[in-house]
């Protein structure tokens, strides 16, 4: 599944990176800890955070992830809109908590 | 009839970057850096995997905690070494800032997700070889070697 059906399906708002909607989507992982997200993290995965700072798209880059999904409606803070705008990584907002959005993710990529 | 070779020197390929303590806006980017040089340098995926992630955690430490630091990088014909230095506080019990977990840092970089105690954790356990030592007041240095050879 690639990022723009997620956001089809998902009803999820993109906010950086259109031309990365066909980034393929291997996994997702679930974290607001950095270090944790660092470790243990694949590339692919899209990431759900309620984190919104820009040291959020150094962490995107630096694993190869196809996404972040922030949740909660959680806006990104302007630097870190325009660092993913720069470092080309697609920002997703969606307006369900994390355990909700990552199940529907998680039934999603296994279906 | 052939000449006797000698074995050329082995050349290494040397990086230094320079690391502003304090600056969240622009920490990542140095290990950002050694990540494009490793890939450059056609080395192994997973290899870059465990540079980016000790880079990186070494680059949030000098962030996180000491005035300036300096990250550098060498690549020999085996390994991937990272060096680290810092001015900084310096780290009173070693033993104790190694287990997961344990932590100084203050609430505002808590609240970035930093500083949750897992960064020195996970520097060691996706190094090959780490070394750490710490002057109390002067600083800290780190050297963590990746391995590349049989990967």
């Amino acid at each position: 599944m690639d990022i723009g059906t997620l956001a089809k399906e998902l009803n999820l708002t993109l906010k950086s990176a259109p031309d990365k909607v066909s980034n393929h989507v291997k996994g997702g992982y679930t974290g607001d800890l950095l270090s944790d997200v660092m470790a243990k993290a694949r590339e692919g995965d899209v990431w759900i955070t309620r984190q919104v700072h820009q040291n959020i798209i150094a962490v995107a880059t630096l694993k190869e992830l196809a996404g972040i999904i922030l949740v909660n409606s959680s806006e990104p803070a302007k630097d870190t809109l325009e660092k993913a705008i720069q470092e080309n990584v697609p920002i997703l907002v969606s307006d369900l908590p994390a355990f909700e959005i990552s199940g529907k993710i998680y039934d999603l990529l296994k279906s | 009839m052939n000449p006797v070779v000698n074995e050329p020197e082995k050349t290494f390929n040397k990086y230094s970057f320079d690391v502003e303590g304090g600056n969240f806006n622009t920490a990542g980017t140095v290990s950002m850096r050694i990540k494009s040089i490793l890939k450059q340098n056609g080395l192994p995926d997973d290899v870059v995997r465990k540079s980016a992630i000790v880079s990186y955690e070494a680059e949030i430490n000098i962030v996180s905690y000491a005035k300036k630091g300096t990250i550098s990088l060498t690549i020999t014909s085996s390994d991937v070494e990272i060096q680290v230095s810092d001015e900084g506080p310096g780290i009173p019990d070693i033993e104790q800032a190694m287990e997961q977990g344990y932590s100084t840092a203050s609430q505002q970089i808590r609240e970035m997700g930093f500083g949750a105690g897992m960064g020195l954790h996970n520097i060691k356990s996706y190094s090959d070889k780490f070394d750490i030592s710490s002057e109390v007041n002067k600083g800290t240095f780190l050297k963590m070697i990746i391995g590349h050879k049989n990967s």
